[in-house]
């Protein structure tokens, strides 16, 4: 079965009901506001107003860590990197030959390590609950922008749901015609690259027939109607303040804190 | 003209020719044809006498200048096609390259949104057109979700739900099993009943739509129209009829004839087998099939049959070597194994090719390299096989499968034909004692099916073993051996052929 990248994993839950534009300015100002400064009260503050709001994706934590988990373990080979690698300040924590941890370092390491959490979960938070059909329908409809690049774009990212699935029968195709990976890590990398290579192939193939399809159905030419009208609601109200409020309540906690640190100065 | 009208659309060409940019010569030319509004036209030729190319015209799509040159005209109730957008609709053959869209309802929408209807009124009409085409899915189904058969039909909703006055389909059933072929047959022309639509269809499998259409139009390889009229006329017409056997045809009380008799040979020793098998797509998903027994002997057939997505590519996949066996066991006996180890799961990709060959549904899929004589000469290259050895094998598959004039050309730009014959001459060059077969015959015309059928029937009595997966009985009874049944989960020998 292919995984179906333009379907969102959820039902019901009360984020899906919200326009999607909505969701992208909360998550927009969310990020800009942990990404303004390098401090962990600020990213500590967000991540945990990201965590407190996760229960409105209607998503268990178990499912949640299940797609995330790449992220998290990311974030923690950025902290340790961090607090291996950053300037030694503070209370020696812990001394062994190279390793060296200080109070400094590690709260250095701590700070990206929430940062990237903090900066990537909106996008998830966006992505699992946000049918790219309707965010395609909401660019097109509420922010003008013209429908052939925004159909186009949805089209070809349902077609990249497709090519887990022609990556994997190409796969076996070339293992039947003798280009398996066996062999040396070189001849690996040279396969890798092979099938890469099919893959795009394929994809450029299959574009082209899709966009044929699509101008026999008239797309492209003229004024278009949406048959789905994308709406606001009392929903999306809540949602946009909710991001504010949270950005707001980063940079001031860490300015009360004094560790905001701009970035930009 | 109101929006929505379903006036059937008369098509006019007029010594119309159309060369590809790029290519020297015409795909199609000197074509002179008029069709009523309202008439149902079945369009046959010879792979390569430009129907598809016909077709694209008419839907408007076939490009500008820049893609290629136009002689005379073609005209929609007397203007060019793409000043007559929505009027005509095109439904291709591949049912995965034409949905846009991720649910079921959304993709109908889609013309009737670009054409500007008013959204009430597109809604309506989405539930008219799955209506008109039996397809009884909940409007946000996903479309990846559905059966070969289903997509094809909502291809056809999709077009239907603009309106169209002339539908043009290019091979829509080619793809199918026959129950779906059936489907899809049945919902066109309830369609057509209903809004009296002009029809132009390509197919060559001619039977399934002798019976629906009023006229048969058949292109000449060399350009022209060979010949049109009633379809008992053409069809009944001699001189006609050894044209269109000739040029591959599938004519109605017709087979092709076949070179090799069936193999007599009575089977050897078991090459390979299954014991309880149970066979799944990937390694955490559901297995599809459990508890399958099989025995492949030397010199033997069996062909896998049953419904679409029953799980046949699957097991035939897990047989190949290709596909870990989810439980139970695959096993090769020495004289294939040949010291690999009895589970061709675990063999390498030039112990495999040597041992098993397999040919996929898509043989796009298969190729690897930018000429012919490359992707024949691939397998044994990576087998280690000596030049001195491959070549003149490699020479005399290409003779035999008619592939020598197209040494050079690029694999991707063959025809249909030419790329299933070169797909299954790949696979012979390394000499492979097993060899397994995913729906060899989709979509070929019938020479080339019969070539396939005298080629395969040879290797059974050379003493090989071959395994297909199929939909088409002809072949099943062309090849003879036995027939394995997919159903419901499981699989069971049905009475050999």
């Amino acid at each position: 079965m292919s995984a179906d990248l333009s379907a969102p994993v959820l039902s019901g839950a009360v984020l899906l009901r919200a326009n999607p534009l909505s969701k992208l300015f909360a998550a927009g100002i969310v990020t800009v506001a942990v990404m303004l400064s390098i401090d962990w009260v600020s990213a500590a503050v967000v991540l945990s107003g990201e965590l407190l709001l996760m229960p409105l994706l209607g998503i268990s934590a178990r499912r949640l860590l299940l797609r995330i988990w790449p992220l998290v373990a990311a974030a923690a080979v950025g902290g340790y990197g961090t607090a291996l690698l950053a300037e030694k300040t503070g209370r020696v924590l812990l001394d062994a030959g190279p390793f060296l941890f200080t109070e400094g370092s590690v709260g250095a390491g701590i700070a990206v390590a929430l940062r990237g959490l903090a900066v990537a979960l909106p996008g998830i938070f966006l992505m699992i609950s946000t049918d790219p059909t309707d965010l395609a329908d909401a660019l097109g409809q509420k922010l003008r922008l013209p429908h052939r690049f925004v159909l186009s774009a949805l089209a070809a990212m349902r077609l990249a749901g497709l090519l887990l699935d022609q990556w994997r029968t190409l796969g076996l195709a070339r293992h039947a015609r003798g280009a398996g990976p066996d062999g040396s890590p070189l001849a690996r990398v040279r396969d890798f690259l092979g099938q890469s290579f099919g893959l795009l192939v394929q994809a450029i193939r299959r574009a082209t027939r899709l966009a044929v399809a699509m101008e026999a159905r008239g797309f492209g030419a003229g004024p278009r109607t949406w048959a789905r009208e994308s709406t606001f609601s009392a929903v999306d109200l809540w949602v946009a303040a909710a991001g504010a409020a949270l950005a707001a309540a980063a940079v001031t906690a860490a300015v009360a804190a004094g560790t905001w640190n701009l970035l930009l100065t | 003209m109101t929006v929505g009208s379903t006036r059937p659309v008369a098509a006019t060409a007029d010594g119309w020719g159309w060369r590809h940019a790029g290519r020297p010569g015409f795909a199609v030319r000197g074509v002179d044809l008029h069709i009523e509004p309202g008439e149902r036209v079945l369009l046959l030729g010879a792979s390569g006498s430009g129907k598809s190319t016909l077709l694209s015209a008419l839907a408007g799509v076939l490009g500008d200048a820049e893609e290629g040159e136009q002689e005379g005209r073609i005209l929609l109730d007397g203007e060019p096609p793409a000043a007559r957008r929505g009027r005509a609709g095109l439904v291709l053959q591949d049912p995965d390259s034409q949905i846009v869209l991720a649910r079921v309802g959304d993709e109908v929408a889609f013309g009737a949104e670009n054409l500007s209807v008013p959204p009430p009124e597109i809604w309506r009409r989405v539930r008219e057109s799955l209506d008109d085409v039996g397809l009884d899915v909940p409007l946000d189904r996903s479309t990846s979700a559905l059966s070969g058969g289903q997509k094809q039909r909502l291809a056809l909703a999709a077009v239907l739900a603009m309106r169209p006055g002339l539908l043009l389909l290019d091979e829509p059933t080619a793809n199918l099993d026959p129950q779906g072929v059936t489907e899809v047959r049945d919902a066109v022309v309830r369609t057509l009943d209903r809004t009296n639509a002009t029809l132009v269809v390509v197919e060559h499998r001619v039977a399934v739509w002798a019976d629906v259409v009023d006229r048969v139009v058949v292109l000449g390889a060399g350009g022209g129209i060979l010949a049109d009229g009633p379809p008992a006329a053409v069809l009944g017409d001699p001189a006609t009829r050894s044209v269109l056997a000739a040029a591959g045809v599938w004519i109605p009380g017709w087979r092709p004839p076949l070179a090799e008799a069936p193999g007599t040979r009575t089977p050897g020793p078991e090459l390979l087998a299954a014991r309880g098998l149970s066979v799944a797509r990937t390694r955490r998903g559901p297995a599809v099939l459990e508890g399958v027994g099989l025995s492949l002997p030397e010199g033997s057939a069996l062909s896998i049959v049953g419904a679409n997505g029953s799980g046949k590519s699957t097991l035939a996949l897990t047989l190949a070597g290709l596909l870990r066996a989810r439980a139970g066991t695959v096993a090769a006996a020495d004289t294939l194994a040949r010291g690999a180890g009895a589970d061709p799961a675990r063999w390498k990709s030039a112990q495999l090719v040597q041992r098993i060959g397999s040919v996929f549904q898509d043989p796009e899929h298969q190729f690897l390299t930018g000429t012919v004589v490359q992707e024949l000469e691939f397998g044994p290259r990576s087998a280690r096989i000596p030049a001195a050895e491959y070549g003149p094998r490699v020479e005399a598959l290409a003779e035999r499968l008619r592939l020598t004039h197209l040494l050079h050309a690029n694999p991707f730009t063959l025809s249909g034909g030419e790329k299933r014959r070169l797909s299954v001459a790949t696979v012979l060059a390394t000499r492979p004692a097993v060899l397994v077969l995913d729906e060899p015959t989709f979509g070929q015309d019938a020479g080339t099916w019969a070539e396939l059928v005298g080629l395969l029937r040879g290797l059974v009595a050379e003493g090989r073993s071959v395994v297909s997966v199929t939909h088409d009985d002809d072949f099943t009874r062309a090849l003879g051996g036995g027939i394995l049944e997919v159903r419901a989960g499981s699989a069971r020998p049905t009475a050999a052929a």
